[in-house]
C-alpha cells in the first residue's frame, strides 16, 4: 500500500524543487564538522573556513564520533547529513596523535562519497592576526579569484586532486554576469613541494593604470596555512565518468508571443485587455481641475509671491 | 599586458581561475616570509592575467557598477547530483502514442447551449455540472427503485478512484526508473506483503508522546506519580473526559437530566424545527447506511429485513 505525498505549502514545494537534480545545478554547499577531538588550531581553521564560505556553508558544532571517512562503514553519518542539509562538499576536522590537525576534504555525488583527500595543517595563521586597512576587507559571498602556482599541481596526482577539490570548494556559484566592482578576494595556492601546498587568502586592491585594466595589488588578509598531503581516495572510474557527464544542450527558454516569419520577419503579439466602455473612470471635468484654470492660478500665486517679496524688499 | 613567453598561464575566466604550471619553488626554502612573499607575487601575476581578459570584455553600466558577461567555465568539475532522468511515459501516453491521439488545447470558456451563455469549463458555475441536472429520463434498462442521481454520484466516485489508482501506478513506474517528480514522495502506509520490500516505518514525536501517556494511565494511580524523564511533556488532558449528569437529582434541586431532554424536545417540536432537523438529509443518511449494511454484510444466518413488506401489526394511529 503506497500513498502519494505532495507538499501542502508553496514554500515546501519550492524547497523540494531546489534540491531536485537539475540540468544546471546550484552552487555546492559545504558541510563543516569535526570529530572526537579537535585542537585549537583545527577549530580555528574550521571556524574561519565557515566564515569564508558564509552563504553556502553549514557548520555543525557537536563532535561526531562515528564518522571515519576513510573506513568503509564510517561514511553513513556523513551521507545522512549531506542528504539532510543538501551539502555536496564536506570538511571534517579531527586531531589524533598519529594525525595531528587533520582535515579531510571530501565531495559527494548523489549524497554518496565521491572522493576524499586528507591534509594536515601546519603554520596556521588566523585572520585575526593579519592587520590591514579595513576598507579593503572582502565582502561576504563575493566571487573569488583562485590561483594555483607550481608544477606539482600538474605532475603529482594527489596535488592534482587537491587542486580540483580546492577549486570546487572556493568556487561558489557559477554566474553569468559579474559586477567588476565586487571583485575583492583571491585565494593563492602554491605547491612549494610535492607534498606541501601553501594556501592564503588575500584582498584585492585595484590601482589606476594607464589602460582600462587596473593594476592589481594583493594584500594578505585571511587565514594562511600549509597543507600537507596525507591520504586520499580517488573516485572509481565509472562514478567519475558519470559525474563528469554533462548534457550538451542548454534547454532553450521558450520565448512566448514571438514568431519568425520569412516573409514578414520577426513578429510579436500584444494582448490588450478588453475595454469596458461603461466602466472606465470618466475624466474629472470639474471647474477647478481644468488646466487653464490651474495654470492661471499658478501664475497668480507667482505674481503675488513676487509682489509680496517686493513689499518685503522695500521694507 | 606583460606576459613572459615561458610562463603561459592556464586561465579559466568562467571560474576566475588561473594556473601557472611552470613556476618552480626553491627546494630549500629561504625564510618563511620570503616564501610567502614569493607566493603572493606569483599570485598577483596570475590575478593580473585574469583581470586583463576580464576587464576587456564588453561591459554594461548598471547602478552598482560595470556588469560583464562571463563565459562558461572551461574546467570540468564533477556534478553534485545525477542528471535528471527522462520520465517513462504514462499508460495514457503510451496508448495515445499507439493510437495517434493528439493533445488538443482546451479553452477556459465554453459556450453553454442550455443557458446561451459563455461559462467556464471548470470551477464555480461550470458547463455540464453534474449537480445541475434536474431531470434524468428513465431508460428501459433501468431497474425500478434505483436512484439515478445516486447512481451518477456512485459512478463518478468509481471513476475518480480508478484514476487515483492509475496515477499511483504511473508514479510507481516513474519511481522505479528513478524519475519521480521532485515534489512527490511515495510513502508506505501499511505492512508490505512478506517477501516484498518494506519501508522502514518512522514513528513521530507525537505518536510516541501519546503512547507514553497511554501507558502512564494504565498504572494504578493513573500515571500521576510517575517519574518524568527530562524533556517529557505533561500529559495532554488530565482528569475526566466526559461529564455525566447525576441520575438522581439533588433533593429540592433542579432535575438536570429532565431539563436537558426538555430542551431538545422543545427545539424539535418548535416552529423552526425544520431549520434544526433536516428531514430530507436524515432520510438520505438512513438510506445510505442501510445500503452500506446491505452491501457489506453477507451474513446468511441473519434474517433479511425487507422494509417494503408491510408490518402485520403496524400502528395505524401513528401519523
Amino acid at each position: 500500500m503506497m500513498e502519494i505525498r505532495t507538499p501542502k505549502t508553496h514554500k515546501a514545494k519550492r524547497v523540494l524543487e531546489k534540491r531536485a537534480p537539475k540540468l544546471v545545478e546550484n552552487g555546492k554547499k559545504t558541510l563543516i564538522l569535526h570529530g572526537t577531538k579537535t585542537s585549537a588550531t583545527l577549530s580555528a581553521v574550521l571556524m574561519e573556513l565557515y566564515r569564508l564560505k558564509k552563504g553556502g556553508a553549514i557548520k555543525y558544532s557537536r563532535r561526531n564520533e562515528n564518522i571515519r571517512p576513510f573506513e568503509s562503514g564510517g561514511e553513513t553519518s556523513l551521507e545522512f547529513f549531506s542528504l539532510k542539509t543538501d551539502c555536496s562538499i564536506f570538511a571534517y576536522g579531527s586531531h589524533t596523535k598519529k594525525r595531528p590537525d587533520n582535515l579531510v576534504l571530501g565531495r559527494m555525488y548523489d549524497h554518496h562519497v565521491y572522493d576524499l583527500i586528507e591534509v594536515g595543517i601546519e603554520n596556521f595563521k588566523s585572520l585575526l592576526s593579519f592587520s590591514y586597512d579595513k576598507k579593503i576587507a572582502p565582502h561576504e559571498g563575493s566571487k573569488p579569484f583562485i590561483c594555483f602556482t607550481g608544477e606539482g599541481f600538474e605532475n603529482v596526482p594527489e596535488l592534482k586532486q587537491l587542486k580540483e577539490v580546492l577549486t570546487d570548494l572556493f568556487r561558489g556559484e557559477v554566474v553569468d554576469n559579474l559586477n567588476l566592482t565586487g571583485l575583492d578576494r583571491a585565494y593563492i595556492c602554491s605547491a612549494i613541494s610535492p607534498t606541501k601546498v601553501f594556501l592564503t587568502h588575500c584582498a584585492i586592491k585595484l590601482k589606476k593604470s594607464g589602460t582600462i585594466v587596473p593594476r592589481i595589488e594583493l594584500v594578505e588578509v585571511g587565514p594562511s596555512m600549509d597543507l600537507v598531503i596525507r591520504r586520499n581516495r580517488l573516485p572509481n572510474e565509472g562514478l567519475r565518468k558519470e559525474a563528469m557527464k554533462s548534457s550538451k544542450d542548454k534547454p532553450k527558454k521558450k520565448v512566448k508571443n514571438v514568431d519568425q516569419n520569412d516573409v514578414l520577419g520577426k513578429r510579436g503579439r500584444i494582448y490588450i485587455p478588453e475595454q469596458e466602455v461603461g466602466k472606465n473612470p470618466l475624466p474629472d471635468k470639474s471647474k477647478g481641475v481644468k488646466r487653464e484654470r490651474r495654470e492661471g492660478k499658478l501664475k497668480k500665486n507667482k505674481e503675488e509671491g513676487s509682489a509680496s517679496k517686493k513689499l518685503k524688499g522695500s521694507e | 599586458m606583460d606576459m613572459e613567453t615561458d610562463q603561459i598561464y592556464q586561465v579559466d575566466v568562467g571560474n576566475l581561475l588561473a594556473f601557472n604550471s611552470n613556476h618552480r619553488f626553491p627546494a630549500a626554502p629561504s625564510s618563511r616570509e620570503e616564501l610567502v612573499k614569493e607566493c603572493v607575487t606569483e599570485g598577483t601575476k596570475l590575478v593580473q592575467a585574469i583581470a586583463d581578459t576580464l576587464f576587456n570584455f564588453p561591459s554594461t553600466e548598471t547602478s552598482d557598477g560595470p556588469l560583464v558577461q562571463l563565459p562558461p567555465p572551461t574546467t570540468k568539475l564533477p556534478r553534485e547530483k545525477h542528471l535528471p532522468r527522462p520520465k517513462p511515459p504514462t499508460k495514457w501516453e503510451e496508448f495515445a502514442l499507439k493510437k495517434g491521439i493528439q493533445k488538443r488545447k482546451k479553452d477556459k470558456i465554453v459556450y453553454d447551449e442550455t443557458t446561451d451563455k459563455f461559462k467556464r469549463r471548470h470551477g464555480y458555475d461550470r458547463v455540464n455540472d453534474d449537480n445541475d441536472i434536474p431531470i434524468i429520463e428513465a431508460k428501459a434498462s433501468d431497474e425500478p427503485g434505483e436512484d439515478p442521481f445516486a447512481k451518477r454520484l456512485d459512478d463518478k466516485k468509481k471513476r475518480v478512484g480508478k484514476q487515483e489508482k492509475n496515477r499511483l501506478q504511473n508514479l510507481k513506474t516513474a519511481a522505479k526508473a528513478g524519475a519521480l517528480p521532485s515534489h512527490v514522495q511515495l510513502a508506505a502506509t501499511a505492512l508490505p506483503i512478506s517477501g516484498t520490500k518494506a519501508q522502514p516505518q518512522k514513528i513521530g514525536k507525537e505518536a510516541l508522546g501519546d503512547v507514553a501517556g497511554l501507558a502512564a494511565t494504565s498504572t494504578a494511580s493513573g500515571g500521576k506519580f510517575d517519574k518524568k524523564l527530562p524533556g517529557e511533556k505533561p500529559p495532554k488532558k488530565q482528569g475526566k473526559h466526559h461529564k455525566y449528569l447525576p441520575v438522581v437529582p439533588r433533593h429540592g434541586g433542579v432535575d438536570e437530566e429532565k431539563e436537558q431532554t426538555n430542551k431538545v424536545l422543545g427545539k424539535l417540536l418548535s416552529k423552526h424545527s425544520h431549520e434544526i432537523l433536516n428531514v430530507g438529509k436524515a432520510i438520505n443518511m438512513y438510506n445510505d447506511k442501510k445500503e452500506k449494511k446491505k452491501s457489506g454484510r453477507s451474513d446468511k444466518l441473519k434474517a433479511k429485513k425487507d422494509i417494503t413488506k408491510k408490518k402485520p401489526y403496524a400502528n395505524k394511529a401513528d401519523k
